[in-house]
């Protein structure tokens, strides 16, 4: 069984539609990311699959429940950490938990069985006592975390959890999540507009852009699926016939020049960057810069898109997509078009 | 999802009394402005001749009451904004999405509101003991205790169904000044509405406080305008259709 299906799932508020005829399936025990800028319709999805709001068509279930027909069946096997604080500050960490699990109808033995569990789980039992007003972000993350799994649900919703943290703490956060993937065996299904997050928890990534799901795969898979690393070589004076070269050689997937500058995809580039560099000297072209740009769901998103994530946000199309890509389909320009930006990108992290 | 989850609605009404009993600064702030009012309006018009009020019943006596009522006003607007700052800290989604009908969330609320706006009133009738107050019958408290859990349940119901059509508290507040002030003033809690213009005393006879604040005169005190079975009566029925109106209207509240 899925833990979670979607099947031509559409949200419209007003003229504006959030959520445009998703279709996606989520095994049990995955973790699985959506990952997109803000405003690309997680939110919404997930507001959906935990009931909050109706969608307009389509279909969708949770842990084989429907959303629409089967509310209590599907809010019943759901947990959920809202990307906002969703907790009572002046109540202690246990009565938070108390309360969550009368609301969820756990009798008292159970309760108390579970609240103990769930922060051993989240490493809170000391401070268990304590009013979650005199909470750090991150222990306030944990708890609502053990929160969202105290009555055992099959599926947890993270909505970005680890905005708001620092560094430090959003690691702390992602072994945690990891952890109740592993130890608790629950599926997850979280929301996320950074890169490594994606990158470094999720077993699979559904890319989201404008409501809609651009590509989805293990983000191996998709890394994989832009053709290798990426060397940009800057290159002074006579070009020689660098270009035969860089055509005859069969280690080399790909390759584009804007001007001065060869962007050349090929696997291994740490390893192969000495026969590059012997290449361009035997063609007679000086080098004046090397660069090596690893593809990540960075450029994954780049090549899907158009854009970066962080352009997305802050409103813009990238000039890439306005200038070098008016066509609006990024992926047949290849991945040199798109590694172009990577020193933009990199600034992320 | 059955009608009503009993221990969603324990669970509700226990936090809303933790809550308050943790905030010591809202116990006093509550109960400051009806006793001032008592203290300075008690004595100030102790010597005054009021129009309306039975010869032997001293002001202050038929003070109490009105100010007990008065403070039940408070309470409900407080059940208001505390839902409002629910959805403001994010932790109402919380209540919406577990697995529970919207009509055990208003009852939870409902309980929880009305237990506090009681325990306020008490301290109030309390309090008023010192200033001179004096029970006409002590054995009819139990009756007052049921009439002040009417009272609480109008209003707090009042607060619920007028929170739930608002989505800060910037703007409920605003508005319930404007509603509590009139309430109070057209219920007979001051002075004896009978003083009132004619057209005005209509307004006040469709004021649930009025027969909330009878009511508590009649058992507290032993004087009222009306038989002690219309006060109940009246109070009765005020209280079903707050509930109604509030579980209604908070069905209708979009989560997100």
């Amino acid at each position: 069984m899925y833990a979670i299906r979607v099947d031509g799932l559409t949200k419209e508020f007003g003229e504006i539609t959030a959520v445009d005829d998703l279709s996606f399936a989520v095994k049990e025990g995955e973790l699985f990311g959506l990952l997109g800028p803000n405003g690309a319709g997680k939110s919404t999805l997930i507001n959906i699959l935990v009931t909050l709001i109706r969608p307009t068509t389509g279909s969708a279930t949770v842990d084989g429940h429907d959303v629409r027909e089967e509310t209590a069946a599907v809010r019943n096997s759901l947990g959920i950490v809202f990307q906002e604080p969703a907790l009572d500050e002046d109540l202690t960490g246990a009565e938070n938990l108390a309360f969550h699990g009368r609301l969820y109808g756990l009798d008292r033995a159970e309760r108390d069985d579970r609240i103990d569990e769930v922060l051993e789980l989240v490493d809170l039992e000391a401070d268990r006592d304590r009013l979650v007003g005199t909470y750090s972000g991150g222990m306030k993350r944990r708890l609502e975390i053990g929160r969202g799994l105290l009555h055992e649900p099959s599926v947890l919703f993270l909505d970005e959890p680890t905005v708001g943290l620092d560094p430090r703490t959003r690691r702390d956060t992602w072994e945690y999540i990891q952890r109740m993937n592993r130890e608790a065996g629950v599926s997850i299904v979280m929301t996320t507009h950074y890169i490594e997050e994606a990158e470094q928890l999720c077993d699979r990534v559904a890319i989201v852009d404008d409501g809609t799901i651009a590509a989805i795969d293990s983000p191996a898979a998709l890394t994989a699926s832009l053709g290798g690393d990426v060397v940009q070589l800057t290159v002074n004076g006579q070009l020689g016939d660098l270009e035969t070269q860089l055509e005859t050689s069969d280690w080399i997937s790909e390759w584009t020049r804007s001007d001065a500058d060869f962007r050349v995809t090929l696997d291994h580039a740490d390893a192969r960057i000495a026969d590059l560099v012997h290449l361009a000297d035997t063609a007679g072209v000086s080098i004046e810069a090397v660069d090596i740009h690893r593809p990540n769901l960075e450029t994954v998103f780049l090549s899907l898109t158009g854009t970066t994530i962080k352009e997305r946000e802050s409103g813009g199309h990238s000039e890439l997509e306005r200038s070098a890509n008016p066509a609006g389909s990024p992926t047949t320009e290849g991945p040199g078009v798109s590694f172009g930006r990577r020193s933009n990108a990199e600034d992320d992290e | 999802m059955t009608l009503v989850e009993p221990l969603a609605v324990y669970a509700l009404w226990l936090r809303d009394v933790k809550r308050f009993l943790r905030s010591p600064s809202r116990i006093i702030g509550s109960v400051a402005m009806p006793l001032l009012f008592l203290a300075f309006l008690g004595f100030g018009f102790s010597g005054a001749a009021i129009p309306g009020l039975p010869e032997d019943v001293k002001y202050l006596q038929y003070l109490v009451p009105g100010m007990v009522g008065f403070s039940m006003l408070f309470g409900a607007s407080f059940a208001g904004l505390s839902i409002l700052s629910d959805r403001e800290v994010g932790f109402l989604k919380e209540i919406l999405v577990a697995p529970i009908s919207r009509t055990s969330i208003v009852l939870g609320r409902i309980a929880g509101g009305s237990t506090t706006a009681l325990v306020q009133a008490v301290l109030i009738l309390l309090l008023s003991i010192p200033l001179g107050f004096r029970l006409a019958n002590p054995a009819l408290l139990p009756v007052a205790l049921l009439i002040l859990v009417l009272i609480a349940v109008t209003f707090v119901g009042f607060g619920v169904a007028l929170a739930s059509q608002f989505s800060d508290s910037e703007g409920f507040g605003l508005i319930v000044q404007f509603v509590i002030f009139p309430l109070f003033f057209l219920s007979g809690a001051i002075y004896p509405i009978e003083s009132l213009p004619n057209p005005v005393q209509v307004l006040a006879f469709a004021n649930p406080l009025t027969y909330g604040i009878d009511g508590l005169r009649a058992v507290l005190i032993g004087t009222s305008a009306y038989p002690l079975g219309v006060d109940l009566g009246m109070l009765l029925v005020t209280s079903t259709v707050m509930v109604g109106a509030g579980t209604y209207l908070f069905e209708r509240v979009d989560a997100v």
